[in-house]
C-alpha cells in the first residue's frame, strides 16, 4: 500500500498556477527522483507535503488516511521528515545538539527538567555509526565536511519514526565524494522501509540511487516512471519540454 | 590508513588544556589576575579590604545588567536601552516608596515596569521585525524621560517607612562581610549559567544565534524566545537599579548614564560574540570585573581619569583581536 498519496493537487498563487492537477503515489522503501526545471513545481509540491503551503486543490494521504496540514511541525509529527537544501544547521552548536534541535532530551522530574547530554550524545553516536558517517558527536557542526554536515542532517530525520523523508537538492553543493557518501545515506533510509523523495538536478544521482523518477514541467506531471525504463536523455527531453509528455 | 572507523570517531577532538587556551574569558582572567598582582605590588592602597571590598561592589551593576545582556546578545540582538531602564527602574522604585507604599510593593512595581519594557521591546523586535538596535535605541530615550517625568526631574533620597530597609538590602553585607550587591550578582550568574548550559530555553537561544532561519525550520518557538531574551535583558536592568538605589541611597534622573556602553563591553570582552551563538555568563562577570580593575587601578596609580575610556576601549579592542587571531588561525 501506498505511504502517501497525493490525488490531483493543484496550488495557485493568485493568477500562477504553480502546481497543475498533480497525482502520485509513493511505497514504502521506494526512492522517487522528482525531476524538473526552476520553476516547474517540485519545491511548491514538496512545500504542500511538508506543511508549508496548504493546497489549493485535491487532497493528501497518509497511510490511507486524510492528511491536513497546517504548518511544518504537524507534517513531523506524521512520520514526514525533510532535509532542506540548507540543512538548516547550527553552525555554533556540536553535531549532537543539532540533531536533536527542537525535540531536545531533559531528564528530571516535573518543571525541574535539564537536558540530557549523554543520552543525546549516545543516541546521535549510534545514529552516524548507523550512518556509517565519520561525524563525531560532540564536534562542533562548523568543522564539519559537506558530507558530515549532510549526516547530521539526515540524521535529525531518523530520530523518531520518520515514514517519509523529502530531501532538497541534498547533492548540490558537496564534492564527488561526499556524493556517494549522501547516496549511500539515501540507501540506508530506503533500506528500513522508508520512502526518500529526492529532488535533484542532477541525473546521475538520480539515476543511481532511485527507483523512480516523477518529471515536472510547468506545473504539471509529465512522466511518472521507474528508473529501468526509462534515460537519462528521455528525462533531459522531458524537463526541457522537448518530449512532450509519456505515459 | 589502518584507522578504522570507530577509533577516528572514538578519538578526542579537544582536550581540555587546548579548550582552555582556546577560550576568550580564560585570557580575560589572566588579565585581572596579572593586574591585580601587579596593583598589589606597584600601589600600598589597591589590596586593603576596603578597596576590594568597594572593587567586587562596584563590578556587580554592571555584571548583573552584562548576565542578562549575555541573553540578548547569544540571540545575535543587542539591548542599549538598560541604562535608561535602570534609571526608570529605580525611579519607579524610589518614587513607590516615597509615597508611602512598603519596600514589597516598590519591588513589584519596579519588576513589573521592567518587564513591561523588556515585552515591549521583544515584541517589536520579534512579531514586527524592527531592528533591535533601532528599538532599543528608541527605548534608551523613552524610558529616561520617563524617569523624569515620574520623578519631575527631582533627586529622590527618602523612601517612605521601608526605607531602612532599602539601604539594608543594597548596602548591606549580611555573609561573611561581602557586600550584599555581590552575592546578588553571584546568585544570578549562577542561575544565568545554568540556564544557559541546561535548560532547553538555553539551547534555544543559542540556536538562534547561531542560525534564526535553521531554529525556526525545526521548530524551535524563536518569536516567543526572542521576546523573553529582552524581558530578562529589562530584568537585570531593574533588579540593577533596585539594589544600585538602595546602595546609593538617592535616585537621580541621571544614574546609568552610559551604562549600555560598559555593559556590552564586559559582556564582548568576556567573550561573547556580537554576531551571536557565543556567550558566558562567567565571561560577563569577568569582563565587567576587568574593566573595573582597569578603573580602580588608574585612579589608585594617579593616572588622569580622563584616560579611563582610553583604556576600556584599548581592552574591547584587545580582547577582540584574540578573537580575530584564534579565526584566522583556524580558517588555514
Amino acid at each position: 500500500m501506498a505511504v502517501l498519496e497525493l490525488t490531483n493537487i493543484s496550488k495557485h498563487f493568485g493568477a500562477i498556477q504553480a502546481v497543475n492537477d498533480v497525482s502520485l503515489s509513493i511505497e514504502p522503501g521506494q526512492v522517487v527522483g522528482l525531476m524538473g526545471d526552476n520553476g516547474a513545481g517540485k519545491s511548491t509540491l514538496v512545500k504542500m507535503i511538508a506543511g508549508n503551503f496548504r493546497p489549493s486543490h485535491g487532497n493528501m494521504q497518509l497511510d490511507g488516511r486524510e492528511l491536513v496540514l497546517h504548518k511544518p511541525a504537524e507534517a513531523r509529527q506524521h512520520g514526514i521528515e525533510i532535509v532542506h537544501q540548507d540543512l538548516a544547521l547550527c553552525n555554533n552548536l556540536t553535531a549532537a545538539a543539532n540533531v536533536y534541535l527542537g525535540r531536545e532530551l531533559r531528564r528530571g522530574v516535573g518543571p525541574f527538567r535539564i537536558l540530557d547530554y549523554a543520552a543525546m550524545y549516545k543516541r546521535a553516536g549510534q545514529l552516524f555509526a548507523e550512518l556509517k558517517s565519520e561525524t563525531r558527536p560532540r564536534d562542533l557542526v562548523k568543522q564539519m565536511s559537506g558530507g558530515q554536515r549532510q549526516a547530521v542532517a539526515i540524521a535529525r530525520t531518523m530520530l523518531s519514526q520518520a515514514k517519509i523523508v523529502l530531501m532538497d537538492e541534498p547533492t548540490a553543493a558537496i564534492s564527488v565524494r561526499q556524493v556517494a557518501e549522501v547516496l549511500n545515506l539515501i540507501r540506508h533510509l530506503r533500506d528500513q522501509g522508508i520512502a526518500v523523495v529526492l529532488i535533484s538536478h542532477r541525473m546521475p544521482d538520480v539515476f543511481d540511487v532511485a527507483d523512480r523518477v516523477i518529471v515536472m514541467r510547468r506545473g504539471r506531471k509529465v512522466a511518472d516512471k521507474t528508473i529501468a525504463s526509462s534515460s537519462p536523455e528521455e528525462v533531459t527531453g522531458l524537463i526541457t519540454g522537448a518530449i512532450e509528455q509519456v505515459a | 590508513m589502518a584507522v578504522t572507523l570507530d577509533q577516528t570517531i572514538a578519538q578526542k577532538q579537544h582536550t581540555f588544556m587546548s579548550r582552555l587556551l582556546g577560550s576568550q574569558t580564560f585570557w580575560v582572567v589572566i588579565a585581572v589576575i596579572l593586574a591585580c598582582l601587579f596593583l598589589s605590588f606597584a600601589t600600598d592602597a589597591f589590596a586593603t579590604q576596603k578597596n576590594l571590598y568597594n572593587i567586587t561592589r562596584n563590578i556587580t551593576f554592571v555584571a548583573i545588567v552584562a548576565l542578562g545582556m549575555t541573553f540578548v546578545i547569544i540571540t545575535g540582538g543587542i539591548d542599549l536601552s538598560v541604562g535608561s531602564v535602570l534609571c526608570l527602574c529605580s525611579m519607579v522604585l524610589a518614587v513607590t516608596m516615597h509615597a508611602g507604599y512598603g519596600i514589597e510593593v516598590g519591588i513589584l512595581a519596579t519588576i513589573l515596569t521592567a518587564l513591561v519594557i523588556g515585552a515591549f521591546n521583544g515584541i517589536l523586535i520579534a512579531y514586527l521585525g524592527f531592528p533591535p538596535f533601532v528599538v532599543t535605541l528608541g527605548m534608551l530615550s523613552i524610558a529616561r524621560s520617563l524617569a523624569m517625568v515620574a520623578s519631575n526631574n527631582t533627586v529622590v533620597f527618602q523612601f517612605g517607612p521601608d526605607h531602612d530597609k532599602l539601604l539594608a538590602l543594597g548596602g548591606g553585607a549580611w555573609v561573611f562581610g561581602i557586600a550584599n550587591p555581590v552575592l546578588y550578582m553571584i546568585l544570578l550568574a549562577l542561575i544565568t549559567g545554568f540556564t544557559l548550559r541546561w535548560t532547553k530555553f538555553g539551547r534555544h537561544i543559542f540556536a538562534i544565534g547561531g542560525n534564526e532561519h535553521a531554529a525556526t525550520l525545526t521548530g524551535v518557538p524563536v518569536k516567543q524566545i526572542k521576546v523573553a531574551v529582552y524581558m530578562i535583558s529589562a530584568l537585570s536592568a531593574g533588579i540593577a537599579g533596585i539594589i544600585e538605589t538602595g546602595w546609593l541611597g538617592a535616585v537621580t534622573t541621571n544614574i546609568g548614564t552610559g551604562m549600555e556602553l560598559q555593559v556590552i563591553a564586559a559582556t564582548v570582552i568576556g567573550g561573547a560574540n556580537l554576531a551571536g551563538g557565543v556567550g558566558t555568563a562567567f565571561g560577563a562577570i569577568v569582563g565587567a570585573a576587568l574593566i573595573e580593575v582597569i578603573r580602580n587601578s588608574l585612579g589608585l596609580l594617579g593616572i588622569n581619569a580622563f584616560w579611563q575610556g582610553t583604556f576600556i576601549g584599548g581592552a574591547i579592542l584587545l580582547a577582540v583581536l584574540f578573537d580575530r587571531i584564534r579565526n584566522f588561525r583556524r580558517s588555514d
